[in-house]
């Protein structure tokens, strides 16, 4: 029983880990007032392209640095219809997904003609596990030394990362300048405007660092958590961390344990799988898979308390009095 | 602090919005030091040329001199920076910040807001002793009255080193108390040598505040005056360009039997929030009942109970020997049919249909009358005419019926929904904020047209956050505060303090060590 916990908390820990990089990309976004639903797309080109650079120059740090780039192109062009041109944001987000979708298998079967995947990726092309420091002294210390080495410790340095960037997140939005701004500007574009700051050079910005984020989280299910492309490989990861956002009123902490919740349903869920409870019978594994979207519903219709979005989320800023 | 010196020059400033001259090449002169005040209609390119001078909008050509200073702006930091601030009629603030990250918003100093917040801190305690100015900074400002927002902006200026401070329209949401406040706030602002320009439509306090008055009409500067030369009649004259008559003659009510009998009414908002608790009150026919209130203390959701828009949830409504009540709920189309007409307090969005032609807007609610239509369709010809009957009886222009309704003026959409609901001939009329946004003529019309109906014999509620226009209008008022009726008076006993008390619910005997806001 114990292992089973631990080997569930561990695939958690796992499976969170794109969830949290795409929800605190959609956590700058939102909250400075554009709607990131293009989060699956961003992540799906990013771990598009972290593959094939991984596998053409041999480096996940290459591919990690391409996959950033290309999600922050995508996330210029919603920024450039958004917010430039003022278009619909929901529009825009669903563009970009299927062009995501298209573009990855175009250029996957173009450059390298395994029907849409790319290669699998060595070992050195990958981010690897990391064992910690410590695991051999801690281990003889009963349950705690079970925990460091099985949940802790032999993760890739990219889950770690994902842990580090919430506290960085909450302090960047709560303690910073550029914060102050980026949550006025989602609350009120206009006050915004009247103090002299620009709306859009904002907005971008927060799109930007949403690229960024979506691009580390892209490389992570390309080549940290599996080693190739697969067709439509991110799998919804992306809706579930807009689901963890809405689910998380867009604060950090409580975004990061939507994500540990939904990833821990995930992880029950492969675990379950035709697995009999006794006076129930087996749980159909639809069920499980759809746990976080009905969840969100059940939050959504204010069982759980209500879920203020900023107030400005949706609406392009056009400047009129 | 030297009168002579110049705040604000501009010269011949113009700006088109599309086909729409909004300012004809407009010079003003504000002179360091006193409170300037700029009257118009709505409309006459007021707020246009003061965004301009706060660097929203940017003029097509014209110069702007700022101390003497030739000035560019083509952003609100550069205007902040020159040293003007601006208090906008609807409030530039973020609603789920404190009163201090509100004021530091845009100029913050460091890239942490620790420290700017604890200089920021500091500052505002200096400057809320300086000027009268306290507010407690660590609230939210959506828990503050809008009395206490307008002093957040006001210091919200003055920490950005605001030496003018534009306001525009600042008195439309106060209590006539908060306005002698804010007034007295003007006074002390004004010996600390700062520049005041308030823009208003209210002629009373620009007779009572400024020192001068420039008048705009049409985009176009049409007159200064000192404001001790000049008088209301000129003002108002100037302003519209025709003598207006400002106080309406009106015989005596002949009032009959009660028409409309309202008991221990409770309602709540379309969110569930009870709005109106415990409201009775009777309306005879001929005569105008006034509800007076700061906006957003029930009137509205009363006025959507009257009409059958909300359901009750308790008490009842008694009208043409129908009973209204939890469970007998009547629907609009029934209570219109009854005679019971509505001009709704937000004309934009609930009295026409923006996008609709003129004779489309002019038919809503009474689409299914057999005068407009021909078997299952509306008939064209009979649409058109409904309309232009409507347009000539109350002088609605451009007089064209194919004209998409948002492309009338707010006085003339509104004197159009005026025109659809008194032209039915209904016995009840249940009036919202009827010249909200108007301009002076149309004012004095709308005005005339509801004394005519109570003259007719009809039974008319009015709800108005314009004091004024409650006491010229009604027969008898009452006040409504968070919901409940705070007050009811005789018109002709009624005084704009009293009711401002009342308003402000500080008459009240259980909440009397209450005081009103100092």
């Amino acid at each position: 029983m114990n292992e089973f916990l631990l080997n569930t908390l561990d695939a958690t820990l796992r499976y969170s880990t794109p969830l949290i990089f795409a929800s605190m990309a959609g956590l700058f976004s939102e909250r400075s007032g554009v709607v990131d639903i293009g989060l699956e797309g961003k992540m799906l080109i990013a771990a598009f392209i972290s593959a094939a650079a991984a596998s053409v120059f041999g480096s996940p740090w290459i591919g990690l640095g391409a996959a950033i780039i290309a999600s922050c192109i995508f996330a210029m062009v919603h920024g450039f219809a958004t917010i430039t041109h003022k278009g619909n944001q929901i529009v825009s987000g669903v563009a970009i997904n299927i062009m995501a979708s298209g573009l990855t298998m175009v250029l996957g079967l173009a450059w390298f003609k395994q029907g849409g995947q790319t290669p699998a990726l060595a070992n050195d092309e990958r981010f690897l596990s990391i064992t910690l420091p410590g695991v051999d002294i801690i281990d003889y210390i009963p349950i705690l030394g079970d925990i460091y080495r099985e949940l802790i410790s032999g993760h890739n340095i990219l889950v770690y990362l994902a842990l580090l960037i919430v506290p960085l997140v909450w302090w960047v939005v709560y303690r910073t300048r550029f914060g102050l701004r980026l949550r006025a500007v989602g609350e009120n574009p206009k006050a915004v405007d009247t103090a002299g700051l620009s709306v859009d050079r904002l907005r971008y910005k927060a799109l930007l660092i949403g690229g960024i984020l979506c691009g580390i989280g892209g490389a992570y299910i390309a080549t940290a958590h599996n080693a190739q492309f697969t067709k439509d490989m991110t799998a919804g990861a992306g809706f579930i961390a807009l689901a963890a956002l809405i689910f998380g009123k867009w604060r950090p902490y409580t975004v990061l344990s939507a994500c540990f919740l939904f990833s821990f349903l995930k992880a029950l869920e492969d675990r379950l799988q035709s697995v009999v409870i006794p006076g129930i019978g087996e749980i159909p594994v639809q069920f499980i898979e759809a746990t976080p979207y009905i969840l969100t519903v059940i939050l959504l219709a204010g069982f759980i308390g209500r879920a203020i979005p900023p107030k400005a989320v949706g609406e392009p800023y056009i400047k009129e009095l | 602090m030297d009168n002579s010196h110049i705040a604000i020059e501009l010269i011949d400033v113009d700006k088109h919005f599309g086909a729409v001259h909004a300012n004809d090449k407009v010079s003003l002169t504000v002179k360091t030091g006193t409170i300037h005040g700029i009257v118009g209609e709505n409309g006459a390119g007021k707020s246009t040329l003061m965004s301009i001078l706060y660097g929203f909008y940017q003029a097509d050509s014209g110069h702007i001199k700022v101390f003497e200073k030739d000035c560019k702006f083509t952003s609100s930091r550069q205007s902040i920076d020159a040293g003007i601030g601006m208090v906008h009629q609807h409030f530039m603030l973020v609603e789920n910040f404190t009163v201090l990250e509100n004021v530091i918003l845009g100029t913050e100093g460091g890239a942490l807001i620790s420290e700017s917040l604890e200089k920021a801190r500091k500052e505002l305690t200096r400057l809320g002793v300086e000027y009268g100015l306290e507010v407690d900074l660590d609230t939210p400002v959506e828990s503050l009255s809008v009395g206490i927002l307008q002093r957040v902006e006001i210091l919200k200026g003055l920490y950005k080193g605001a030496k003018i401070l534009i306001l525009d329209e600042p008195t439309g949401v106060l209590t006539p108390q908060e306005t002698d406040e804010l007034f007295r706030i003007f006074t002390s602002l004004k010996e600390q040598g700062v520049t005041i320009i308030l823009i208003t439509h209210k002629l009373r306090e620009i007779m009572s505040i400024t020192d001068q008055v420039s008048v705009m009409r049409d985009g176009k500067m049409v007159a200064h005056r000192q404001t001790n030369e000049t008088s209301f009649e000129e003002l108002a004259e100037l302003m519209i360009g025709r003598k207006v008559l400002l106080n309406i003659d009106k015989s005596e009510s002949k009032s009959g039997s009660p028409v409309l009998k309202v008991k221990n009414l409770h309602v709540s908002n379309e969110q569930g929030i009870e709005r109106v608790k415990d409201v009775s009150f009777e309306v005879c026919s001929g005569e105008v009942l006034g509800i007076a209130g700061v906006t957003g203390n029930g009137q509205g959701t009363l006025l959507k109970a009257l009409t059958g828009i909300l359901p009750l949830t308790e008490g009842s409504i008694e009208v043409f020997g129908e009973i209204i009540t939890s469970n007998n709920h009547l629907g609009p189309k029934i209570l219109r049919e009854l005679g019971i007409a509505h001009v709704p307090e937000d004309r934009q969005r609930m009295g026409l249909i923006t996008e609709f032609s003129a004779s489309e807007s002019a038919l809503l609610g009474y689409h299914n009358d057999k005068q407009l239509n021909q078997g299952l369709w509306l008939k064209k010809s009979l649409v058109r005419d409904n309309c232009e009957s409507l347009m000539s009886a109350f002088d609605v222009r451009p007089a064209d019926p194919k004209l998409k309704s948002s492309n009338f003026s707010g006085g003339n959409q509104q004197k159009l929904i005026v025109a659809r609901e008194f032209e039915r001939n209904p016995e009840v009329l249940i009036i919202g904020q009827p010249t909200r946004g108007v301009d002076i003529g149309a004012i004095e019309f709308i005005h005339k047209r509801i004394i005519a109906m109570r003259d007719a014999g009809k039974a008319v509620v009015l709800v108005s956050v314009e004091l004024e226009e409650i006491m010229s209008l009604s027969d008898r008022i009452i006040v409504m505060c968070d919901g409940q009726i705070t007050g009811k008076v005789d018109a002709i006993d009624a005084e704009e303090r009293t009711l401002g008390m009342m308003m402000a619910n500080v008459l009240n005997p259980s909440e009397t060590n209450q005081e009103a806001q100092p």
